[in-house]
């Protein structure tokens, strides 16, 4: 019943929870859920170039994600918008660009759906090893960063003033996640991807009292929905993906169950 | 002011302006060991932002601004926690500097809120995140500490103690201290040098020197300047609760 594809999609959905895990925490603790779903959909314009100058998918999703925020740092400084607006502004924007190019590629089919949804089940084995190298990677850069990262999502004075350079660490943070969604394009998606960095931390939240304890949680969550994710789509025949996040949602949803018992026991 | 211990912050001439419009300027001071040098004046005259700008926190300012320790205890005026951030006191002790439990345990201790070091921070009262603040600061033996209104929300009598421990922290340690504070009574008799702020420094000396000076009655009125005198008189006794006086 396990087939090789499906032992591969296994090792890609653990990879990629194992690195959402930790990350997604900062995510929403620095607020950056709709930053995450901004840099997402400007993959759909990373792919495209990757298509018209013929390279690596990765690379050029990394390279068009780190150039957006970039210029979301430089708008940040030109206007006083507030930053929702201008993330929209930057996401639905990178978006209509890569589909007005896609328009121009009249000889290349494009599968968008897959682009949107990723194709788990479709992993090859040099997927696996972009995962795994660069999620390792992605995981120490995270450790050696962790205290002045965390100090710097904390309060960004206190960072400064203590001499923990905060801007170097969360520009270090902003590519860390340009490099996830570069890496996990091609598996979870672009929709999906954010899904996985939100809700694992999410419901971690709810039952954790601290940093460490949340990012391990975190992590176990995202791993709970890989595996229920995709043994429930091999099930009932689902689509893979989204049959990941549903899990995952269905995990937040016991947790806050979980919680409301917890915090009526402690009274 | 005859102090010969190392200068551990420069002010020069420094000030900033956001969009063309100056918050403050021109301001020149020194802080040095086991000094307290005090920042007072009225809302908005710059004085958080004159210890931002000492502690390198903007980007760009004009005048310069040199320090010589890179230990340095920061107690901000204004931080929120958000909930979505699991943080036990604990945690937040750490954040700048690796402690053992012992030297966490003590400046707890010190600040009178050892009892909450397993809480998170999000269900803290205002006056005991105050206290977790300090205790923080000091906890990893800062060589400079800059406190901007540190007892703000503190109840009246863990305010005095606190005042109490700062002062006997720049004595102990031999740090220096930046200190933003409201409290004039606190300032005057505990301070050694005092600058007093209104966009700019509108007067600057000894507390002594500083409560004479008109532009000082200007801004605090008359009534401020009768504070000192209530300090200059030097305690030689102490009163038990029943009012009886104990010679020391």
């Amino acid at each position: 019943m396990l087939d090789d594809f499906f032992i591969r999609a296994l090792l890609a959905g653990i990879g990629i929870a194992l690195i959402t895990g930790p990350i997604g925490c900062f995510v929403i603790w620095r607020r950056l859920s709709f930053f995450a779903g901004t840099l997402a959909h400007s993959a759909l314009l990373g792919v495209t170039m990757a298509l018209v100058f013929e390279l690596n998918i990765a690379f050029s999703v990394f390279l068009i994600s780190a150039v957006l925020a970039i210029f979301l740092l430089q708008l940040q400084t030109k206007t006083n918008l507030p930053n929702d607006a201008l993330l929209g502004l930057l996401a639905h924007s990178s978006l209509a660009i890569g589909l007005v190019i896609i328009g121009f590629l009249t000889t290349i089919r494009f599968d968008v759906m897959g682009l949107l949804f990723g194709d788990i089940l479709a992993v090859s084995q040099s997927d696996l090893l972009l995962i795994w190298g660069g999620g390792v990677l992605i995981l120490i850069i995270l450790k050696i960063i962790w205290k002045p990262l965390f100090a710097s999502t904390i309060n960004y004075d206190l960072a400064k003033a203590e001499g923990m350079n905060p801007d170097r660490y969360n520009a270090i943070f902003t590519i860390l996640m340009a490099a996830i969604i570069a890496i996990s394009i091609k598996i979870v998606g672009l929709l999906l991807i954010t899904g996985m960095l939100i809700i694992p931390a999410a419901l971690a939240r709810n039952i954790s009292n601290n940093p460490i304890q949340m990012a391990l949680l975190s992590t176990i969550g995202g791993l709970l929905s890989i595996l229920i994710g995709l043994f429930s789509s091999l099930e009932f025949n689902t689509a893979s993906g989204p049959s990941i996040i549903t899990a995952a949602l269905l995990l937040f949803l016991i947790s806050l169950i979980k919680t409301k018992k917890f915090s009526e026991l402690k009274k | 002011m005859e102090n010969k211990n190392k200068v551990l912050l420069k002010v020069e001439n420094a000030g900033i302006s956001i969009n063309d419009k100056s918050l403050v300027k021109g301001v020149s001071f020194e802080v040095k060991q086991g000094e307290i040098v005090t920042l007072i004046g009225p809302n908005g005259s710059g004085k958080s932002t004159t210890a931002k700008i000492a502690l390198g926190i903007y980007k760009k300012i004009d005048g310069k601004v040199k320090t010589y320790t890179n230990k340095i205890g920061y107690v901000p005026q204004k931080i929120s926690i958000d909930w979505t951030l699991p943080v036990r006191v604990s945690d937040f002790m750490t954040l700048t500097e690796e402690l053992t439990q012992d030297q966490i345990n003590i400046a707890l201790n010190l600040t009178g809120v050892e009892h909450l070091k397993n809480k998170s921070l999000s269900n803290l009262s205002g006056g005991e995140f105050q206290r977790v603040l300090i205790a923080r600061a000091i906890s990893k033996q800062p060589e400079l500490l800059v406190l901007d209104e540190p007892v703000q929300g503190v109840d009246f009598k863990g305010e005095i103690a606190l005042y109490e421990l700062i002062k006997k922290i720049s004595d102990k340690m031999k740090c220096g201290i930046l200190l933003i504070s409201h409290d004039l009574h606190v300032v005057m008799s505990a301070t050694d040098y005092v600058l007093c702020l209104n966009g700019h420094v509108c007067c600057s000396g000894t507390p002594h020197n500083v409560v004479k000076d008109s532009k000082y009655k200007e801004l605090f009125g008359d009534r401020a300047s009768n504070i000192l005198s209530l300090y200059e008189h030097k305690h030689d006794h102490t009163h038990s609760q029943d009012g009886t006086i104990d010679q020391k």
